[in-house]
């Protein structure tokens, strides 16, 4: 099996690759609830019955073909903040990582599956793609589901389908969500009509790390909230169909920003790459708000040499828990934001600013809607 | 940030969406917690969960033979103690499901062939055996089941006989074991 800092040196397969929209939609993940038959939940069972489930199911979990070589550990070897290291990669949820004793994960080689044990339900299988593919998220969990299922009585109801410890997640016991980037929508302040629109068809949406965060560096989740009543495939068809939508308009809002404000965006782009580069001091909110502007202006070429993957994992470096991981001990908040700024000036080196593009190969540096020069 | 409440520095950040409308609350951890924004129970949910008569009601609440679980605690936390609660808090169920999806029959993935014959590692059938041949018992903290029916049915011997201030003294019992709430 793998270790921690093995896990954690390298990228996660939707970190490095893209898929359909990726200048958009970032993730799409697809999560089943699980639980055993005759084991109370988790949340209604005494330690040693979580205890005793985890120890008769992890082995089964890392026995799976695509869990060869992965990641497998038990959260009471786990420090606080290697936990919230997993929560910041999307690997576990804020919930499980606050509890300890009879709790573990399973992380495959590419990432690309968790399977976190006694969560609020005994599993939670969470596959996760770069870009708009739910359906290919939904692939990676089923598959697992099914070979789970063959050694694993899995508590389920032929009326109301799989049984959750919260009845909503019953039925496909599917959540299935996309996380979107959507900086256009917010500065011509289109954003509300959208999540409006969204919410009237019966999807959540949601901040950066899942329920009840904020919506920082203009990230958003939408997920679908009926578990029961629709089939798998109908949910996601649904739901992608809707982020479509949301991407269109976004894409729309970020040709009319080209088009009508361009000074404005210029602007924005600038001094977000301008504090990037140069800051001493930065919170986690504001450079997660500026990393945003920035990815922004890649997006539209505005910035040269910035790989968009280059800043998706800046995103992830410069979390708290990410930051104190490297600096092998816990950081005071002061020092965590200049610790993110010095990360921050280094990872932006390579990147070329808006208004010395295209680069110093051009003698007089082009305007600032220069094609790119790749 | 300051926190809504109280002006100290923020650090539970609750994003809301109310009538399609984004709404943002920001909050320190002591003002989250006695709001309840950080508790792992379901806000309300549970509310609309029983009946009219549950919701009321002392005398007749219904608790899961599996594990223990009573009515009041599903309406405290709005989660279920284990797979069998579904069939004991049967009633009523069906309205809630049909507010909270888009219908009340699943429709979706099966367990293949495990639903029949679930293939049982063999430590864990004895386990599934010795649970729910020994009734699934509740965490530490949380009355055994067993006690509040006793008391239940002291509770009913004492009305029968006209004790009613021995009554009274258990009826404020059984209301204490069942409030109180499984240990996070």
């Amino acid at each position: 099996m793998m270790r921690f800092a093995t896990l954690i040196k390298n990228p996660a397969d939707w970190m490095k690759g893209a898929g359909p929209h990726s200048e958009i939609v970032m993730t799409s993940r697809v999560r089943l609830a699980r639980n055993l038959r005759g084991f109370p939940f988790p949340g209604f069972s005494q330690e040693r019955q979580r205890i005793d489930l985890m120890e008769q199911a992890r082995p089964v979990v890392e026995d799976l073909p695509e869990m060869r070589d992965g990641y497998s550990e038990e959260y009471n070897g786990l420090s606080k903040i290697r936990k919230q290291v997993l929560v910041e990669r999307h690997l576990v949820s804020r919930e499980h990582a606050a509890r300890s004793s009879g709790c573990a994960v399973v992380v495959d080689r590419r990432q690309s599956i968790s399977i976190m044990i006694n969560e609020e339900d005994h599993f939670r299988i969470q596959g996760i793609r770069p870009g708009l593919n739910l359906h290919s998220a939904y692939e990676l969990v089923d598959r697992v589901d099914t070979e789970l299922s063959e050694s694993l009585p899995f508590a389920f109801d032929a009326k109301l389908g799989y049984l959750t410890a919260c009845p909503t997640n019953l039925g496909t016991g599917m959540r299935a969500s996309v996380m979107l980037h959507l900086p256009a929508l917010v500065l011509t302040e289109q954003i509300n009509p959208v999540i409006k629109a969204v919410g009237k068809i019966g999807l959540a949406v949601r901040g950066l790390y899942g329920e009840g965060t904020e919506a920082l560096g203009n990230l958003f989740q939408i997920s679908n909230q009926h578990t029961l009543g629709e089939a798998e495939s109908e949910i996601i068809a649904q739901i992608e169909k809707v982020i479509e939508g949301v991407v269109r308009s976004e894409q729309n809002a970020r040709a009319k920003l080209r088009e009508d404000h361009q000074t404005m965006l210029n602007d924005q782009v600038g001094r977000a790459f301008a504090i990037l580069r140069y800051a001493h001091v930065l919170a986690s909110k504001e450079a997660l708000n500026l990393v945003s502007m920035l990815r922004l202006g890649a997006d539209l070429d505005l910035v040269g040499n910035c790989d968009r993957s280059l800043l998706d994992m800046l995103l992830l470096e410069i979390q708290p828990a990410h930051l104190q991981l490297a600096a092998t001990r816990e950081l005071a908040p002061e020092e965590r934001d200049g610790m993110r700024a010095e990360i921050t000036r280094v990872r932006l080196q390579s990147i070329d600013g808006p208004g010395n593009f295209p680069p110093s190969q051009t003698t007089s540096g082009g305007p600032p809607s220069a094609p790119p020069n790749e | 940030m300051k926190c809504d409440v109280c002006e100290k520095e923020a650090t539970v950040f609750l994003t809301q969406i109310i009538n399609g409308q984004m709404t943002t609350v920001n909050m320190c951890e002591e003002c989250s917690k006695a709001k309840g924004v950080t508790e792992e129970t379901g806000f309300g949910l549970a509310e609309a969960f029983l009946t009219p008569s549950q919701r009321a009601g002392d005398s007749a609440e219904a608790v899961c033979d599996a594990c223990g679980f009573t009515a009041s605690q599903l309406k405290k936390i709005g989660r279920m103690g284990c797979p069998e609660c579904y069939t004991a808090f049967r009633e009523g169920l069906d309205g809630l499901l049909r507010n909270m999806h888009k219908g009340t029959r699943h429709v979706g993935k099966r367990p293949g062939k495990s639903v029949a014959a679930p293939q049982i590692l063999p430590r864990q059938r004895a386990a599934v055996a010795r649970e729910i041949s020994a009734g699934l018992k509740p965490p530490p903290g949380l009355p055994p089941p067993a006690d509040v029916n006793k008391l239940r049915a002291d509770l009913d011997q004492a009305v029968k006989e006209e004790r009613y201030e021995d009554a009274a003294k258990l009826k404020a019992e059984i209301e204490r074991l069942q409030t109180k709430s499984p240990s996070k």
